[in-house]
């Protein structure tokens, strides 16, 4: 690991104007992303500005009757608070199927989002990469691409977006509360804040320089049956090779995002209209100008038919 | 470098360490307190499970000196040869280990699976999100699955937990 200065900051002000003074600075959280990194050398902060005094650890009712997340809870925190298992079920169960228990008792909402893609040649750093070393091409093109991404994908990167969690938010229809240095607040549409890897696949989210998450709100409930299916290698403490992350209404209309398969979690609403009509009519909206590789072409039909089990389990 | 102040085992501690120091590190290379294994040291095998402030965590991946001023509780904390705590007692009469390597961290682990589940806390296969969860061989295994045993003590190790919890296997 190379070495940094480390400080602890506790206004949300001073943790921005800290990020703002010195351009190779990092935020952390749970640190179980960043570290991670970091021992590899894939991330060189020389700064690093602890958050967690900072006091975003609570859930609290927002205005419009919807749940204001901080962006410190505990991922544990988060899918055990009643609220969330009562009116946003699809969240706690995102939550519970990643990771481990030990993960998650440390993993916090906004390092949750921010969390970086599990692309092996992006941890390997005598690969080229364009995510981690822009420019120096993309060894996973051509290379092993299984866990890939099937849509949404460049010339320049393949990369898939990890999170669970960013899943059930998607559907959710989340929004992220920042803080920029300059002491400016925003919201940002959940669908937003991840971006596709164009030609700057190491540009992964809409956030500027030194802009801090300070919270995750949910808009107020939406009923339905809440289901996340998650496919993987082995049962539990593995990453998705896809997940579905679905809210069935009674008349069968409802929503669906689905990991493991894009840069960013994947929910085209269009496709939604054709929930009544059955996976395969809302998968081949969902997936239409997919261009997957040899190697995770698989993909396309497990989205279908995991929808497929999602939408049988939703009418019980 | 910097300084931390931090309660080990019910000791407090000052050390004076490089910045970069995990809690794992600072446990056994400056506190020699070795019974906390590093695995992995990336968050994939569960060797290094300590609690902290009463929640298991993988102390590789987390920095000693975010833990100013906490409690930490190693596998030396939870009880001695001659005083056990019941969660090492029930290893030893179930055998659950065979090279002892994943043991410190699976005994941590398996103590705070178990306030997980009385402080009601749900797992990916709890049934029902809304009813307080039970302590199923399906629930343990799940929840312990942070913890991985390459000799495969899996069986042992979930009779053990599941006497602990007082209930047969
Ligand atoms: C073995 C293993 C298995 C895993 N399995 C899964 C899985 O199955 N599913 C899954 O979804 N995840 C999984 N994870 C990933 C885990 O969920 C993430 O590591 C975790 O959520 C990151 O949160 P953190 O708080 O620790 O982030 P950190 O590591 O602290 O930070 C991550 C990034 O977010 C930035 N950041 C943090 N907080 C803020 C803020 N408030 N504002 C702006 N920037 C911020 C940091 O600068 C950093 O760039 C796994 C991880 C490991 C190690
Ligand atoms: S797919 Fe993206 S992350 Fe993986 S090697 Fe290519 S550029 Fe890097
Ligand atoms: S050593 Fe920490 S999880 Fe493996
Ligand atoms: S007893 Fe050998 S790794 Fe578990």
């Amino acid at each position: 690991m190379k070495s940094f200065t480390y400080e602890k900051v506790n206004s949300a002000e001073a943790a921005a104007s800290a990020a703002a003074s010195n351009s190779n600075a990092k935020f952390i959280a749970g640190g179980t992303n960043l570290l991670d990194l970091m021992k590899l050398e894939i991330e060189t902060p020389s700064h690093l500005i602890d958050v967690n005094g900072l006091g975003f650890d609570k859930i609290e009712p927002a205005p419009d009757g919807g749940l204001r997340i901080g962006a410190l809870v505990r991922n544990t925190t988060l899918a055990a608070d009643a609220r969330i298992r009562r009116d946003y079920g699809l969240l706690s169960r995102a939550l519970l199927a990643g990771a481990s228990g030990q993960l998650r008792n440390k993993a916090t909402t906004a390092g949750n989002l921010l969390q970086r893609t599990r692309c092996p040649y992006f941890y390997d750093t005598n690969q080229p990469c364009n995510k981690r070393s822009p420019g120096s091409g993309c060894a996973a093109i051509g290379g092993v691409t299984r866990q890939h991404a099937v849509i949404g994908a460049s010339d320049a990167c393949i990369a898939t977006h990890p999170s669970d969690m960013a899943i059930a938010m998607r559907a959710l229809d989340a929004t992220v509360q920042t803080v920029r240095p300059d002491g400016s607040t925003r919201d940002i549409p959940i669908a937003d804040l991840h971006r596709l890897p164009g030609d700057t696949p190491h540009i992964e989210t809409t956030l500027t320089s030194g802009e801090l998450i300070t919270s995750v709100t949910l808009p107020k409930p939406v009923g339905g049956t809440h289901i996340y299916r998650k496919v993987r290698d082995r049962a539990s403490y593995a990453f998705a090779l896809v997940s579905v992350g679905a809210i069935v209404q009674r008349d069968g209309t409802g929503r669906v995002a689905v990991g493991g398969v894009a840069h960013k979690p994947w929910r085209v609403e269009a496709a939604e209209a054709e929930m009544p009509r059955g996976a395969k009519a809302v998968a081949a909206r969902l997936l239409e100008g997919a261009r997957p590789t040899k190697e995770n072409a698989f993909k396309l039909s497990l989205v279908e038919r995991t929808l497929g089990a999602v939408l049988t389990e939703a009418k019980g | 470098m910097a300084t931390l102040s931090f309660s080990v085992n019910g000791e407090v501690r000052a050390l004076k360490l490089d910045t970069r120091t995990t809690l794992l590190d600072a446990l056994r290379e400056h506190l020699h307190l070795t019974g906390t294994k590093k695995g992995c040291d990336h968050g994939q095998c569960g060797a290094c499970t300590v609690i902290v402030g009463g929640q298991r965590i993988n102390s590789c991946l987390t920095l000693a000196v975010m833990h100013e001023g906490e409690s930490v509780t190693t596998i030396e904390g939870l009880g001695t040869p001659e005083h056990m705590h019941p969660m090492q007692a029930a290893f030893v009469r179930h055998d659950g280990f065979q090279c002892g390597y994943c043991t410190p961290g699976q005994i941590c682990s398996a103590v705070a699976v178990l306030d997980e589940i009385k402080a009601g806390i749900p797992s990916h296969v709890t049934g029902d999100l809304n009813a307080a969860p039970h302590l199923t061989n399906t629930e343990l295994r799940e929840r312990m699955s942070g913890n991985i045993c390459r000799c495969g003590a899996y069986s042992n190790i979930a009779e053990a937990i599941t006497e602990v919890a007082g209930r047969p296997a």
